[in-house]
């Protein structure tokens, strides 16, 4: 029985980090605790596969109540997420779940909510709400999988398709220039902004591990592929002959280099990159992710134009805000402690009033 | 000198102005006065979209229109006693709606050649003899607010600010308002800048002063207070009485208020209203668009909040989708459409009944919403109360259509009694209802078929809802053919089933054999005119719908019962069509869609015609 009024808002005005208001479970838990009865449905050999694994054996690592969790998604194939956690979930309409997360952990801090989205959803019908969770900094960690196609509408190009891309609704060509999610995010104010990929278990891990622990909206791209549409789209990255050169690490405090290159900073005032062997340690830059000053992190997120050449994989930004679930609950505690709770009869007593006898 | 004082037993003021003169504030403050006095009162804003219309124009004019009395009355009145004009724009603006005889207070320091030409005037009304058949007082308002503001040390424009005050000093004088009140407002309102205080109030009190002195005017009137019911009373718009509705269901349901919301016109007030009482718990939420408004109210919502979203018809528009996905994952929403003049953008500031179909039907898929409307602005408070019952008993998203008439407009509201509030608190599911611990969460309760809300937090109920069709039960995806024919047709049994009382007809004699039906905001003027008809001898029966879906029950049975059944819609027949469908009676529309309310002898005069053509 919890129906008791949800009103106190005290306990939950409290600086926390992360998940600090999600109660904890005694319980040990494993992969199969978070799995649901439900038969994975997306195409054989498809990238969400090897992140729902990543994510189903990560969860038990946060030691949360699991009936605390709720995963929240839109519309595309990414977005059937949800069916297939045993947590609370919502699976919504096109675009909109960072609104409804927003709602949900707006005033419920006491849950972790999680937004699993897709380059469609979340860039295109979805864009207005992604860019305003992200500035709110709401206590949410969003997921977007990021395929460069429209899968479940099958195979038309999407707002991070290359320009000229081939498909059935650009027989000629796609004219128009993608978004790049990372320096959307950074523009957008985000407080954290991270690119793993699906295929790489232990860094997708490494990066959910950071964006739990932080508190506000935490952004975590995904590259994820699309096997029956757009296949092989991250395949640089995943080449063992090419992925090691290709692949820039960004990790805090350390130079930022992949095994044959190093970004510098460049003559114009910017960043570049330039073979590792051509520069000493100390003129290779150091990733300071926690720079209140978003610039060398957005000029990180343009590093890789053109595409795939070398590509930041890592957490771009992640700096400490008020979380806007925090902030609004300190304004309930703060009306209350000015004035009292509310009291009904004296509300509506309040104003002018005259009595007839 | 001693003035003569003549009773009347109700009067019709309209304050008409520039959007900059501050009408609005002057007739909150008479009827701030008129209800302190005792008077049954019923206001009328209108006011232009435009925030600043350029001066002295048509399409700036500003006005309120107060209607009192030492009776219980429905309407702001049809034909203004008393306009206060401001401006010849104001004049002329106005003129069409005054009677013969009326009394108009006219600024004659505005009749200026320029501000004249501005309206078309070719020479001053004043000064012609165009309105011989209206008493008008010129009064030079402007230059006797500077004059008794000469002391003070204010510029010239500043002082003449307080040229409403003045206005607002002499009508207290004629209709006999209590001044202490708004001295006291004054203090207030000006609290941070005494100087403009103490100018407002002396404009104020010269203004009294005039009319107490000058022979312009003879005669001072008296409306004696009302014997309304007693109780403890203040006046209040139907937009802050739906906000203390939607508190007072929140506390009611013990549930956490949630507004998700995006401004917008005539419905932000209730937005700001709600803003102010964050000790209640309650979080308002300005979103970014109307739609991550209601997204973020249903969320809230799936979290175990009372999730409202409140918007007007281009908001609702948006929100459609939304609503369907809270259609079917069957939680509680409750969404407040303050209707106004569409299609698109129409006219913000104007007001309509034009939204009941697209509340109605407005969405893809079989999607029924249930749909109250108030009837009058406090009637606001007790349909948001309704709405949340509704919501939160059936799981369900509520449609709760109030007006720009309603959400503007203003009346003396009996407070009720906490005490007298319904308990409309649901327990939130605990438990498993399925074999071996299992929860279906779409195993429904058998009376009233609404699913069990367990919220996140909840050990042991987690489960996934979604906008996909679940099976029935589990609420797993389910695409079986049977199984949607099941559920679309389970979640209309539910709406058709909520439980709302029988309509009661207002027939005094028994004998009427013409019905007069409406819903909503048309309450007012249809009563009046009711009232008119019985008056004059006149047999004629009254129902109004406050529930729009489900219909009541006896809805088919009471409007077969009459000859001709008249529905006056601020549409272009929406009920009509219907109720014509759904119980094959030929109902008579009448339909005007002015962006104003209807008026009492209009439709006594229609309802007299329906009356007469059934002889």
């Amino acid at each position: 029985m919890t129906s008791e009024p949800l009103f106190a808002s005290g306990k939950t005005s409290v600086n926390g980090k992360g998940l600090s208001l999600v109660p904890k479970t005694d319980v040990k838990q494993s992969l199969k605790d978070f799995k649901s009865d439900q038969e994975v449905r997306w195409c054989p050999g498809c990238g969400d596969y090897a992140i729902l694994a990543a994510v189903q054996s990560f969860l038990p690592e946060l030691g949360l109540k699991r009936e605390n969790i709720v995963f929240v998604s839109g519309i595309g194939c990414s977005s059937r997420f949800p069916y297939y956690l045993n947590t609370y979930g919502f699976h919504s309409i096109h675009g909109r779940a960072p609104a409804i997360a927003t709602g949900l952990a707006a005033s419920r801090p006491d849950l972790s909510v999680w937004v699993i989205t897709g380059d469609g959803d979340a860039l295109s019908i979805g864009g207005n709400h992604l860019i305003h969770a992200l500035r709110r900094n709401v206590n949410l960690n969003i997921l977007l999988f990021n395929n460069r196609i429209y899968g479940l509408t099958k195979g038309q190009y999407s707002p991070t398709s290359e320009v000229g891309k081939i498909t059935k609704s650009t027989p000629m060509g796609s004219l128009d220039k993608p978004f790049n999610p990372i320096s959307l995010a950074i523009g957008a104010e985000a407080s954290f902004v991270a690119r793993t990929i699906d295929s790489d278990r232990k860094h997708l891990q490494s990066v959910l591990r950071e964006a739990t622990a932080h508190r506000g909206t935490s952004l975590v791209e995904i590259y994820q592929n699309c096997n029956i549409f757009n296949d092989n789209a991250f395949e640089q990255l995943k080449d063992p002959e090419v992925r090691d050169d290709i692949t820039v690490r960004l990790e805090h405090g350390q130079p930022i280099v992949s095994a044959s290159k190093a970004v510098v900073r460049a003559a114009n005032g910017g960043i570049e990159v330039v073979a590792r062997d051509s520069v000493g340690d100390d003129q290779i830059l150091v990733h300071d992710a926690h720079n209140p000053d978003p610039s060398v992190a957005f000029a990180l997120s343009r590093l890789d134009e053109p595409a795939f050449e070398h590509v930041p994989i890592g957490i771009f930004r992640q700096v400490a805000r008020p979380a806007y679930d925090t902030l609004m609950a300190e304004q309930l505690d703060e009306a209350a402690a000015r004035t009292g709770a509310g009291d009904l009869s004296e509300l509506l007593l309040g104003g002018d009033t005259w009595r007839i006898s | 000198m001693t003035k003569q004082v003549q009773q009347l037993d109700r009067v019709i003021i309209r304050f008409a102005g520039d959007s900059g003169d501050g009408m609005q504030l002057t007739g909150d403050r008479f009827t701030a006065g008129t209800a302190e006095f005792g008077n049954d009162l019923s206001t009328l804003p209108n006011f232009p979209a435009e925030i600043r219309a350029p001066a002295g124009t048509l399409p700036g004019v500003s006005s309120f229109q107060l209607h009192f009395a030492d009776h219980d009355i429905l309407t702001p009145g049809d034909a203004p006693n008393v306009l206060v004009a401001m401006n010849p724009a104001a004049l002329k603006a106005n003129l069409g709606d005054l009677p013969r005889g009326a009394d108009i207070i006219a600024n004659t320091d505005e009749f200026t050649k320029r501000n004249l030409q501005k309206v078309g005037y070719a020479t001053s009304p004043l000064e012609d003899d165009s309105l011989s058949e209206w008493r008008v007082h010129a009064v030079p308002l402007t230059s006797l607010t500077v004059k008794a503001l000469e002391d003070f040390d204010l510029s010239k424009k500043d002082a003449e600010r307080s040229k409403n005050m003045f206005a607002l000093g002499l009508l207290s004088w004629l209709y006999h308002r209590p001044t202490e009140h708004t001295i006291k407002f004054l203090e207030q309102k000006f609290a941070k800048k005494p100087d403009i205080a103490k100018a407002n109030i002396a404009a104020f009190q010269a203004g009294w002063n005039y009319g107490e002195t000058t022979e312009g005017f003879s005669v001072s009137y008296e409306v004696k207070p009302a014997r309304l019911a007693p109780g403890v009373y203040r006046n209040i718009s139907g937009n802050q009485a739906l906000a203390y509705g939607l508190i007072a269901a929140s506390v009611q349901s013990r549930l956490p208020l949630f507004l998700g919301s995006y401004p917008i016109t005539p419905a932000s007030d209730i937005l700001h209203e709600l803003s102010k009482h964050k000790r209640f718990g309650i979080r308002t939420f300005q979103a970014e668009d109307e739609i991550a408004g209601v997204g973020a109210a249903l969320g809230a919502a799936f979290g175990g909040a009372l999730g409202v979203t409140t918007t007007s018809g281009p908001g609702v528009a948006l929100k459609a989708e939304t609503v369907g996905l809270a259609v079917t994952t069957e939680l509680p929403l409750i969404v407040v459409d303050v209707q106004r003049a569409g299609p698109s953008t129409g006219m913000p500031t104007k007001t309509e009944q034009t939204d009941l179909l697209m509340a109605l039907f407005g969405r893809n898929g079989e999607s029924p919403v249930p749909v109250v409307a108030p009837m009058s602005p406090s009637d606001c408070f007790d349909a948001a109360i309704e709405a949340a019952r509704i919501a939160v008993k059936y799981r369900t998203p509520v449609m709760l259509l109030s007006d720009g008439y309603l959400a503007n407009g203003s009346e003396p509201w009996r407070l009720p009694e906490i005490s007298d509030l319904p308990d409309i608190s649901q327990e939130f599911t605990t438990a498993s209802n399925g074999e071996d611990g299992t929860f279906l969460p779409f195993k429904r309760d058998t009376e009233t078929l609404a699913r069990p809300w367990a919220i996140p937090g909840t050990p042991g109920l987690e489960h996934r809802i979604g906008g996909i069709e679940k099976a029935d039960g589990t609420g797993n995806i389910s695409y079986d053919p049977a199984n949607h024919d099941l559920m679309v047709r389970t979640r209309a049994a539910k709406i058709a089933g909520i439980d709302v009382p029988d309509l009661e007809v207002d027939d005094p004699d028994g004998d009427a054999r013409v019905l007069v039906i409406g819903w909503g905001s048309t309450y007012g003027p249809i009563a009046a005119a009711v009232r008119r008809i019985r008056k004059g001898g006149g047999k004629v029966a009254q129902t109004h719908l406050r529930h729009l879906n489900p219909l009541p029950a006896n809805t088919g049975e009471i409007l077969k019962r009459y000859d001709k059944v008249l529905l006056p819609e601020i549409n272009l027949g929406q009920l009509a069509l219907l109720l014509r469908a759904r119980y094959l009676v030929d109902v008579i529309s009448y339909n005007r869609v002015r962006g104003l309310p209807f008026k009492a002898e209009e439709l006594a005069g229609v309802i007299q015609d329906v009356i007469d053509s059934d002889q």
